[in-house]
């Protein structure tokens, strides 16, 4: 019988590894990438955020209706020129994909700035800085500056529009933000480069 | 029957050992010592509460052992984004003044190895401070020292709770010496290529709220201007 102990002590030191090895502790949900190839123009992907349903956080100060409720802005005339937002962003078929920040102040010494980042758990994360002033569509047009993971090797550009929701429908928001990007690898640059 | 109950017993014994050995494993235990510390540039260090409730926001799934904050932000409950935190907080500097403010998206990763003691988590910030510029980091965060030295001893602990001084960097990737990756975006941090580590100092964990005594940092490396070589008069 103490054999038999010995056995399955064994077994079940053998399953427990296989186990850990085998089945990732970590699988993240993935939506499917809604990406469009344009001959000569890299591939552009649009990702929206419905507002107000998709907000999550607007931090500037003297704001009287906070949000979230309860939020306690920091008040210091630093901050006077800044406003921080924080949404959920979503994909072509209206699926969560992922969370973004966006920065815009407005400061003496650093100049007007405009950026976001957008993070996608399964995918990456992208830095993007944009132009303070629209263009005569209403666009404001920017760059990726950084990327991480699937983005890491990728360089383009990147516009940010503001589309108002018109339809009469009951449940409309106010409209969406539209970001649309257009990235191009750079690996195969890279690779020409070094031969 | 008896050795089938043996046999089970057995696999039970098994699959305990190999769990204990993983905990106990020297050869992940290591608390490295930050590649930073020997850096001859000058380094900007960013402090943070990292306790949910001392932060401006934070939010999760909402199901979450850490609950967020203030109570009704939305929650990030969609299966895409279910395993990523949000953190909004002030950044001050080691002078306990307050410079900024920071934006942390953290997700778990795909890249953990429970069996190398690797509890990944991909993190970037996205930092301002006013009059200096912008800043964004991108790191993989191993918190399987966090997790072995306080979170398991809470658990086991008969009051639910951990108290005590654990220091420890966390950040392990994506820089091949373990350092997180800053680009700089405006401001006199434009064009900025550098690199970061990120620490926790904790000093008390319940079971019931996380953390609740711990401070974080971020120490990034600032390049000294290159010197100017004068023509030889």
């Amino acid at each position: 019988m103490f054999r038999t102990f010995l056995v399955g002590m064994v077994l079940g030191l053998a399953a427990t590894g296989a186990g850990l090895y085998y089945f990732p502790a970590v699988n993240q949900i993935r939506e499917r990438s809604l990406i469009v190839v344009h001959p000569n123009q890299g591939n552009t992907e649009s990702f929206h955020i419905n507002v107000p349903t998709d907000r999550i956080l607007i931090g500037a100060p003297g704001r009287e209706n906070p949000l979230p409720a309860g939020l306690e802005w920091p008040d210091d005339l630093q901050f006077a020129g800044l406003r921080s937002e924080l949404f959920k962003i979503r994909n072509g078929k209206d699926a969560v994909v992922g969370v973004a920040s966006r920065l815009a102040a407005s400061n003496a010494d650093t100049g007007d700035i405009i950026e976001w980042v957008l993070h996608l758990p399964a995918r990456g994360s992208v830095y993007m800085t944009l132009q303070t002033e629209p263009s005569e569509r209403g666009q404001r047009l920017g760059r990726l500056l950084s990327g991480t993971r699937e983005f890491a090797k990728m360089r383009g550009t990147v516009s940010e529009s503001w589309v108002a929701d018109t339809s009469a429908a009951e449940d409309s928001g106010a409209g969406r933000i539209e970001l649309l990007t257009a990235f191009v690898s750079t690996e195969f640059e890279d690779e020409a480069v070094v031969e | 029957m008896k050795y089938l109950v043996s046999l089970l017993v057995g696999m039970l014994v098994g699959a305990a050992t190999f769990l204990v050995f993983l905990y106990l494993n020297p050869l992940t235990t290591a608390n490295k010592l930050s590649p930073l510390s020997v850096s001859d540039n000058d380094l900007m260090s960013l402090n943070y509460s990292a306790v949910a409730a001392d932060a401006l926001l934070y939010t999760n799934d909402g199901e979450s052992q850490v609950a967020p904050h203030p109570a009704k932000v939305l929650q990030l409950w969609e299966p895409p984004i279910r395993r990523t935190d949000a953190l909004v907080t002030s950044l001050s500097d080691s002078r306990s003044q307050n410079v900024g403010i920071g934006i942390k998206f953290s997700s778990d990763s795909e890249s953990s190895n429970i069996l190398n003691g690797q509890a990944i988590v991909d993190s970037v910030w996205h930092i301002y401070l006013p009059g200096r510029g912008s800043l964004f980091v991108n790191q993989s965060e191993n918190y399987w020292g966090y997790l072995r030295n306080i979170v398991v001893p809470a658990h086991w602990n008969s009051g639910d709770s951990w108290r005590g001084i654990w220091n420890g960097s966390t950040t392990v990737g994506p820089g091949a010496l373990g350092t997180a990756s800053v680009i700089g975006g405006s401001g006199e941090f434009a064009g900025l290529d550098t690199e970061g580590v990120e620490s926790l100092a904790a000093q008390a964990y319940t079971v019931a709220a996380g953390p609740v005594a711990m401070n974080g940092e971020l120490l990034i490396e600032l390049p000294r201007p290159a010197a100017a070589i004068a023509a030889d008069p």
